[in-house]
């Protein structure tokens, strides 16, 4: 299964902590049509599809032609679907931008899938068309291994099946889900993650069943694009008060698309409500904005930037680290900001950690 | 009880005494209402050791908790405590009457008054001098947010609360 090298692993383009240096945590791979993963796929399952309506996830937080989805120059002739064609990404993205590395997520909504056998084998035929198609075909490649995440038994195991191989750097979680990951009913999975190394990747999204919203179903996808980064809050504050990262000291979890300059003012309400009510979970000892900034990052995109700069610069120093963020285009997504003007108001010293040294730390590229 | 103006709560939990500054250093509510609780440590999530010897008082402003020993915030003990002082129980040779006998803090020295207390073959000695612990009281905030602390001082006389209220 593995076929990368050590050899092309521990080479590196650039030296670390080299400014000019660029690593995209946020490139997304999508899966062309269901039949693209027929070859990964046993005879059970492609008569399935062939013989009945079943024609893969019925869902996704991507909506095609979504002017949110495919950013102009991304999207492919005949149909298919943008970020699916490698040698697209490799020209537009790897190439265009320099990277050294760049991160895959692929989004497919395995937790769309109500049977767990389909949710299994479509992940397990993800996952090895990820090896097939991507990471052996580019070193500069990482990808994101995807699971059952509402079967987190599977999921485990799925993780402990492909996890070794070298181009898998994280576990994909929508942040969209059933019960919060911190959950004991996650357990498995986060042993799985830890165990294997891997960091957890909550991107945005989800299918799970359950409104987007709190507050249950809003009418028009717009409300549920805007209100995802309220889903990443309660994602964080499971996460720290469940005490995930004191089960599991070593273990980084990185939030792709979550938007950035609310953490500040979010952390302050964390802390000051666990001064409050710390009584009911003892095993956070301490502050947590203090679990958040050793364990938790963030990709830039989309900079949820207010207007001035000194503003922007101002809400990410009330994030109160400089390791916290991490570069990513969001290819194919569009979204109405610049990472480059995010880069232009911090140090020059954190842009260069943004660039690709807390990325280099997170997924351990070394 | 009130000490040459400064309100001092005497705690006595499981046969041990400990003195407070009656003050939060928060936002300056009368400590000694709050709750007491016993302290609460855990390694791993789900469990849950109780510690008697590690008292706390809970503000009952915002809950924010104090180790009755230390004065120490638990949330933040390195940045946030309320002043503790020693106590002692001590034989009363002087009187049939039990006292607590106290002094003021001074850096020069320390006068002594006995107030009535029930306790029996003994005077609770509060030594407004000396905290339980080294250090002293922060002169104030360091990093911290706006807003969270207001007042450090040991208040003088009639200014333990905004309001005036004791
Ligand atoms: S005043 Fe005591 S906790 Fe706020």
């Amino acid at each position: 299964m593995t076929s990368l090298s050590n050899t092309l692993r521990t080479e590196t383009p650039l030296a670390a902590g080299n400014v000019t240096e660029l690593i995209d945590g946020d490139v997304h791979n999508v899966i062309p049509d269901t039949h693209a993963l027929f070859p990964y796929l046993s005879d059970h399952w492609r008569e399935h599809i062939t013989n009945t309506l079943f024609k893969g996830v019925p869902e996704t937080s991507y909506p095609r032609w979504a002017p949110t989805t495919e950013r102009p120059g991304s999207e492919l002739p005949n149909w298919r679907q943008a970020g699916s064609d490698l040698s697209v990404v490799t020209r537009d993205v790897l190439d265009a931008d320099g990277l050294s590395y760049a991160v895959l997520c692929c989004t497919y909504a395995i937790d769309s899938l109500h049977n767990p056998d389909a949710a299994i084998a479509m992940a397990r035929a993800v996952n090895d068309w990820q090896i097939s198609e991507w990471l052996d075909k580019d070193e500069r490649l990482r990808a994101t291994i995807v699971v059952p995440t509402q079967l987190p038994a599977e999921a485990a195991r799925e993780i402990d099946r492909v996890g070794d191989h070298p181009g898998f750097v994280q576990v994909g979680m929508p942040v969209r889900s059933a019960v919060p990951y911190g959950s004991r009913l996650h357990a498995p999975l986060w042993e799985a993650i830890s165990r294997k190394r891997l960091v957890g990747a909550i991107h945005f999204g989800g299918a799970p069943g359950t409104p987007p919203t709190p507050s249950g179903w809003p009418s028009y996808y717009l409300e549920e694009h805007v209100g995802m980064a309220q889903v990443f809050q309660t994602q964080v504050v499971s996460l720290v008060t469940e005490g995930i990262f004191d089960l599991h000291p070593d273990l980084r979890v990185v939030l792709l698309e979550a938007g950035v300059t609310w953490m500040g003012p979010f952390l302050w309400r964390f802390d000051k409500e666990w001064r409050n009510l710390r009584r009911l979970v003892p095993w956070v000892k301490r502050a947590p904005s203090a679990y958040v900034r050793d364990h938790i990052r963030l990709t830039i995109q989309p900079v949820d930037a207010p207007p001035s700069d000194i503003q922007l610069r101002q809400a990410i120093e009330q994030i109160g680290s400089d390791e916290m963020l991490v570069y990513s285009s969001d290819y194919p997504h569009r979204h109405a900001s610049e990472p480059s003007r995010l880069l232009s108001v911090v140090t020059e010293a954190h842009a260069a950690r943004i660039r690709s040294a807390n990325a280099r730390a997170l997924w351990k590229l070394t | 009880m009130d000490l040459d103006g400064h309100s001092v709560g005497v705690f006595h939990v499981e046969g041990e005494y400990y003195a407070l500054l009656n003050w939060c250093p928060h936002q300056g509510a009368r400590l000694c209402e709050g709750r007491l609780w016993s302290g609460l440590e855990s390694d791993v999530p789900g469990d849950y050791a109780t510690r008697t010897d590690r008292a706390v008082i809970a503000c009952i402003y915002h809950g924010w908790e104090f180790d009755l020993r230390t004065g120490r915030s638990v949330c933040e003990p390195e940045r946030l405590r309320v002043r503790a002082y020693e106590v002692t129980v001590e034989p009363d040779h002087t009187s049939d009457q039990d006292g607590v006998t106290l002094g003021r803090p001074s850096r020069t020295n320390a006068t002594a008054r006995t107030f009535p207390v029930t306790v029996e073959h003994g005077n609770i000695v509060v030594d407004l001098r000396r905290t339980p612990v080294s250090g002293t009281v922060p002169n104030g905030p360091r990093n911290l947010s706006e807003g969270e602390i207001h007042h450090t001082h040991i208040p003088s006389e009639g200014s333990l609360q905004p309001g005036g209220t004791r």
